[in-house]
């Protein structure tokens, strides 16, 4: 089925003088997302933008100052967002094992009244939305995560969490592909490498693809 | 490629930079490349290379260089009291150093980061299309870290033209890095701040926390209220000006997180970045806000500079 027509209007801000953020909306929908995307390939087009980012439901343009300016751009962005976005292609689907064993299980089980064989099915069930890559190499924000297993960031981030890491946060579920600090609750972890260096581009996940999780052993 | 000089001390960082790796930020690598790019297009233009080519940012403090074949450089950025065996010599300007010489630097008089250029470019490890070193992924310039001693240098091309050295940018075609005026366009989420928070923002003084490096700078001064709905993640660009919920900003430099959440009051035009690159822990700088026009003229200004040593180019 071709996504419908949209009828809201595209608001563009600045993000200073080579650069502008399209927002399409301000909620977390797969459609809003997935128009995004589809905007973001449009734009990416032009000889006047060197990259568009797709947000969860807006687009980061960074263009060319010498070529064109942000009101002109912003006009192109209008006429394109008003158009039928082309029909989506179904996103990669990618399978990942997870050992559900991560330093957070217990406590995010104890605090949400589950034993934590419940959070690895729960976690495991839905196939997950690529909604945006980004924030650090090969990281992507995956959701939505079940109601069930929403809870705030942790209080106090860890200042390291290692690779691999499968986390949760909010109504969102990630997997760190580097040692860096985090906020959100482990819950498990996997061998898969998100961030690929040597391939370009350097990444596992795309937006629009889907991922599903699956437990495994070790 | 020819080895033209040799790393007898590094410096405190010093990195292989060019103009970054722009399309790489839709895979969430951040767009990296010189902080300075006016220091780093100029330096390379005095020496005769192309802009893009790469160089050498030194931060804080110069490394020590021993030529190994006569060569063309040029220093530009932060004035760090340069010198050739032991003489000073002047910034922004194109220098003949013969084979033995030393190039080293005497100490810090104004500025963070300074800029050496080799004619011919720096060669090194190009990654996702740049040589710009990338030090949390280890990747792109000298095998993805900063420089050690026993490094060798080597120029990616034999300058074609024996390049003439005294070649130089007069000191009214520089930026002034003394004036911490940081011209600054309103962002997205400006109306979060609501008229008085506003005029806080654009007429307070912050000061750079120690919380400052290539990434990004936190700074220290009035707080922001920037409070709202929680916002969905989205894109980020050099120079976003972020409000976390402590309301202390975070100005976003050249390898900046890729997306983020919090938001963005106002970004620093791109003119302003060469003088933004140049600050330091402890120093105080305000934001003026600018119009897109005036920003775009700003822009212009410093192109015009910049055109100024390519003219010269087209002469000889």
């Amino acid at each position: 089925m071709p996504p419908p027509r949209s009828t809201t209007k595209v608001r563009t801000h600045p993000l200073g003088d080579a650069a502008l953020l399209a927002e399409l909306g301000t909620r977390l929908d797969t459609a809003l997302n997935t128009r995004a995307i589809a905007l973001a390939n449009a734009l990416k087009r032009r000889r006047d933008v060197r990259q568009a980012v797709a947000g969860y439901a807006s687009v980061t343009v960074h263009f060319d100052p010498d070529q064109t300016t942000h009101d002109a751009l912003a006009a192109a962005i209008q006429r394109l967002a008003s158009k039928r976005p082309p029909m989506a292609e179904p996103g990669r689907l990618h399978r990942i094992p997870v050992v559900y064993d991560g330093p957070d299980l217990e406590a995010v089980a104890a605090v949400l009244g589950l034993i934590p064989a419940q959070i690895a099915a729960i976690h495991s069930k839905p196939i997950y939305r690529v909604f945006l890559v980004g924030f650090v190499p090969g990281w992507a924000y995956l959701g939505p995560l079940p109601e069930e297993l929403e809870l705030p960031r942790r209080h106090v981030p860890r200042t390291q969490v290692p690779a691999g890491s499968v986390a949760i946060a909010g109504r969102q579920s990630g997997i760190y592909p580097l040692p860096t600090p985090g906020g959100w609750h482990l819950i498990g972890r996997t061998p898969v490498k998100l961030f690929l260096p040597d391939a370009d581009p350097p990444c596992l996940f795309r937006a629009g693809d889907r991922v599903k999780f699956f437990a495994s052993r070790a | 490629m020819k080895e033209v000089l040799r790393v007898k001390k590094p410096g405190v960082l010093t990195t292989v930079q060019d103009l970054g790796r722009p399309h790489a930020i839709a895979a969430g690598v951040p767009p990296g490349g010189a902080m300075d790019r006016f220091a780093h297009r100029a330096a390379n233009l005095l020496v005769a290379n192309d802009e893009t080519a790469a160089t050498l940012e030194c931060t804080l403090s110069g490394p020590e260089l021993v030529a190994l074949e006569p060569c063309i450089i040029a220093v530009t950025g932060a004035d760090l009291d340069p010198r050739v065996n032991g003489e000073p010599e002047p910034t922004w300007t194109g220098l003949f150093l013969s084979q033995g010489d030393e190039l080293s630097f005497a100490g810090r008089r104004h500025g963070g980061r300074a800029y050496i250029a080799v004619a011919g470019g720096i060669a090194a490890d190009k990654w996702l299309g740049s040589m710009s070193t990338n030090l949390m992924t280890k990747r792109g310039g000298m095998h993805g870290r900063q420089l050690l001693s026993g490094d060798v240098i080597s120029a990616a091309i034999e300058a074609h033209a024996p390049a003439i050295s005294g070649r130089h940018l007069a000191p009214n075609l520089r930026p002034d890095y003394n004036d911490h005026t940081l011209h600054a366009i309103a962002g997205p989420h400006i109306r979060r701040l609501g008229a008085d928070g506003r005029k806080q923002l654009f007429s307070s003084e912050y000061r750079i926390s120690r919380d400052a490096d290539r990434m990004g700078y936190r700074l220290e001064g009035p707080k922001l209220d920037a409070s709202g709905d929680e916002l969905l993640s989205f894109g980020l660009a050099a120079g976003a000006l972020q409000v976390p919920r402590s309301g202390q900003p975070i100005l976003l430099m050249a390898d900046h997180q890729t997306a983020g959440g919090y938001p963005v009051v106002a970004t620093v035009a791109s003119a302003a970045m060469p003088v933004a690159a140049q600050l330091l822990p402890g120093d105080i700088l305000t934001f003026a806000e600018v119009s897109l026009e005036s920003a775009r003229k700003l822009r212009a200004d410093q192109r015009a500079a910049l055109d100024s040593l390519k003219s010269w180019r087209s002469v000889r």
